[in-house]
């Protein structure tokens, strides 16, 4: 199986070619924050040097977010465009999954975290379970560092914590004394290579079309609207004319 | 039923709150034209809410694609390139065309053609009769206000543009304080049928020696107006203030076009952009483009002044038997623009 694999939640952006397990190719970088101008020429450059054709691929595997709005609509546009438009398979998965599938020798819980300042952030946690199987303990959520502290004091295990970690680590631990374990630098950056591994086994979509990035976010506008109009119907703003 | 001559092209406009794919046939032939409109959505929040727009964008644009192409009943094999507005706009409404279009064109080996917004709302004309040049387009929308002189084929020249709001969001604002929900542009226009200009507004700049505009003037004065009657308990009749408004906004739009035309001679005059639909707007240039024998006048038909992709693809067209091509690094340029006229004597 050829897979085209996306990351480009956060100022990072990382795109592998594999087949199956095997990578063929991948760039992974975070020298620029322009996914928009990168991100295709990128997409178009690893297809080649894999010798590959954009119609021998099998399936896009891409990390949806939650994270930079403008960064998930990216990989998420690319991704369900060149799915659709090659009618080949469509694999979400979430952001901070993949960002634990750089930890290697995992002690405990793994707490993947992305800043989405004003001490605010997203997050989850995740543990690998006997069978190494990657599972999600408490599920991906935007929230603030106060209230996720409250949310991991229930868990007694030791904690990896992955990603923007260097704004809450001192925080973190003293509110989780003795228990915090910070992952090398090299982890906090996704690998699409990883990521394609994963999604290789994952249930792709059912419906490429309804696609849409994993925000966990309202935007301030609609959360507004909603808290005025709590009965409305939130379906069927689009209509096609 | 692939022909030799046939171009097609698949065209893509996520600018603003529409998400529309098209197909056209040699630059003048709408195969199809799929237009998913979010005014519903911004009308919650009495105008357009840039993150909320990008959003909806990502929600329809494959399913605009495949009914864009199922309607047109082609396949990718019979494409000859892919069009795509790239600004100007909202950033990042245009990302979401954008990257879709490019990803189209890798995946299918097609080439891609970056097009300007306006230069799209004036190709609308070609998928009616063939552009003649030298040409004048007067473009008017919720975003601009522009006079634009092609003297041939290809080339846009700025010769004037507002110098504050753009007219359709001036009529935005204005229905906001007659209670009408964005976009006021229709349904001010209807109302503005029904009354008299007794406010005799200020038409800004209407005798200054430029083709430029400026609205904001218009926009405060009808405001005062409403807010002073307010503070006084006087009922102004909302007809009458209407035509007040729109006879200003039309005096100055035709009193500058017609100097235009004066200035730079052209075969053909287009009314382009959403705000072209304004039936107060149309009946004017028609029946003052009369002056001018050798100018014929070219009204955008009412369903293609609103943002569409198969105008993008009518411009898409034209720009690809240039030999206009963009690469896979293509970005948005929310402030795109023509160049201005060089005109030395005005220095
Ligand atoms: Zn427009």
């Amino acid at each position: 199986m050829k897979i085209l694999a996306i990351d480009t939640s956060n100022r990072p952006l990382s795109v592998a070619v594999m087949d199956d397990d095997h990578l063929l190719a991948e760039t992974t970088m975070t020298t620029h924050r322009k996914h928009a101008e990168f991100l295709m020429p990128v997409i178009e450059d690893l297809v080649k040097k894999a010798a590959l054709s954009p119609n021998d691929l099998d399936r896009v595997v891409v990390a949806g977010g939650p994270g930079s709005y403008t960064g998930i609509r990216m990989a998420t546009t690319a991704a369900k465009t060149i799915a659709a438009t090659l009618s080949i398979d469509l694999t979400m998965v979430s952001s901070l999954l993949t960002l634990c599938l750089n930890v290697s020798m995992p002690v405990g819980l793994i707490n993947p975290i992305f800043d989405a300042r004003n001490e605010n952030i997203f997050t989850g946690l995740y543990r690998f379970d006997n069978q190494g199987k990657l599972v999600s303990v408490i599920e991906d959520q935007h929230t603030n560092l106060t209230d996720w502290l409250t949310q991991l004091k229930q868990y007694t295990e030791k904690i990896t914590i992955i990603g923007d970690t260097d704004a809450f680590e001192a925080k973190m631990r003293s509110a989780l004394p003795n228990r915090l374990v910070v992952a090398d630098q090299l982890a906090d950056i996704p690998s699409a290579a990883r990521l394609g591994i994963y999604g290789r086994n994952i249930t792709p979509v059912a419906n490429v079309d309804s696609v849409v990035p994993r925000y966990l976010r309202l935007t301030k506008a609609e959360a507004d609207w909603k808290k005025s109009h709590p009965n409305e119907d939130t379906q069927n703003y689009v209509e096609k004319i | 039923m692939k022909s030799v001559s046939r171009d097609l092209i698949l065209s893509f406009e996520s600018s603003c709150d529409e998400t529309s794919v098209a197909v056209i046939e040699n630059g003048d032939t709408i195969l199809s034209n799929v237009v998913a409109t979010q005014i519903k959505s911004h009308q919650r929040f009495g105008g357009v809410v840039p993150e909320v727009a990008s959003r909806h964008h990502i929600e329809q644009i494959t399913s605009c694609i495949k009914d864009a192409l199922t309607q047109a009943e082609v396949d990718y094999d019979d494409l000859s390139a892919v069009a795509v507005t790239y600004g100007p706009g909202l950033v990042g409404a245009l990302l979401i065309g954008i990257t879709a279009a490019k990803a189209v064109a890798w995946a299918h080996q097609l080439p891609l053609i970056p097009v300007n917004h306006l230069a799209g709302h004036i190709y609308a004309a070609q998928l009616v009769a063939p552009i003649e040049f030298p040409a004048m387009a007067l473009v008017v929308s919720g975003g601009h206000t522009e006079l634009v002189y092609m003297p041939v084929e290809n080339k846009f020249e700025i010769i004037g543009e507002t110098r504050d709001d753009a007219a359709g969001e001036a009529y935005d604002k204005i229905g906001r304080v007659l209670g009408i929900n964005y976009p006021a542009g229709k349904p001010v226009d209807e109302l503005a049928h029904r009354g008299q200009d007794t406010f005799n507004f200020p038409r800004a700049m209407d005798h200054d020696d430029n083709f430029d505009f400026s609205f904001s003037g218009l926009k405060s004065a009808f405001i005062n107006t409403v807010h002073h009657a307010d503070q006084i308990h006087e009922q102004l009749n909302k007809a009458d203030l209407a035509a007040s408004f729109q006879q200003a906004v039309i005096d100055v739009l035709s009193d500058k076009t017609v100097r235009a035309l004066r200035e730079f001679p052209v075969k053909q005059l287009i009314l382009a952009g959403g705000v072209a639909a304004n039936k107060g707007l149309r009946d004017r240039l028609t029946h003052d483009i009369q002056r001018f024998t050798n100018t014929k006048l070219e009204l955008v038909p009412l369903s293609l002044c609103g943002d569409n992709a198969a105008m993008i693809g009518a411009a898409g067209e034209m720009l690809y038997r240039h030999d206009v091509r963009a690469d896979a690094r293509l970005n948005a340029d929310p402030g795109l623009e023509f160049e201005w006229l060089k005109q030395p004597q005005q220095n």
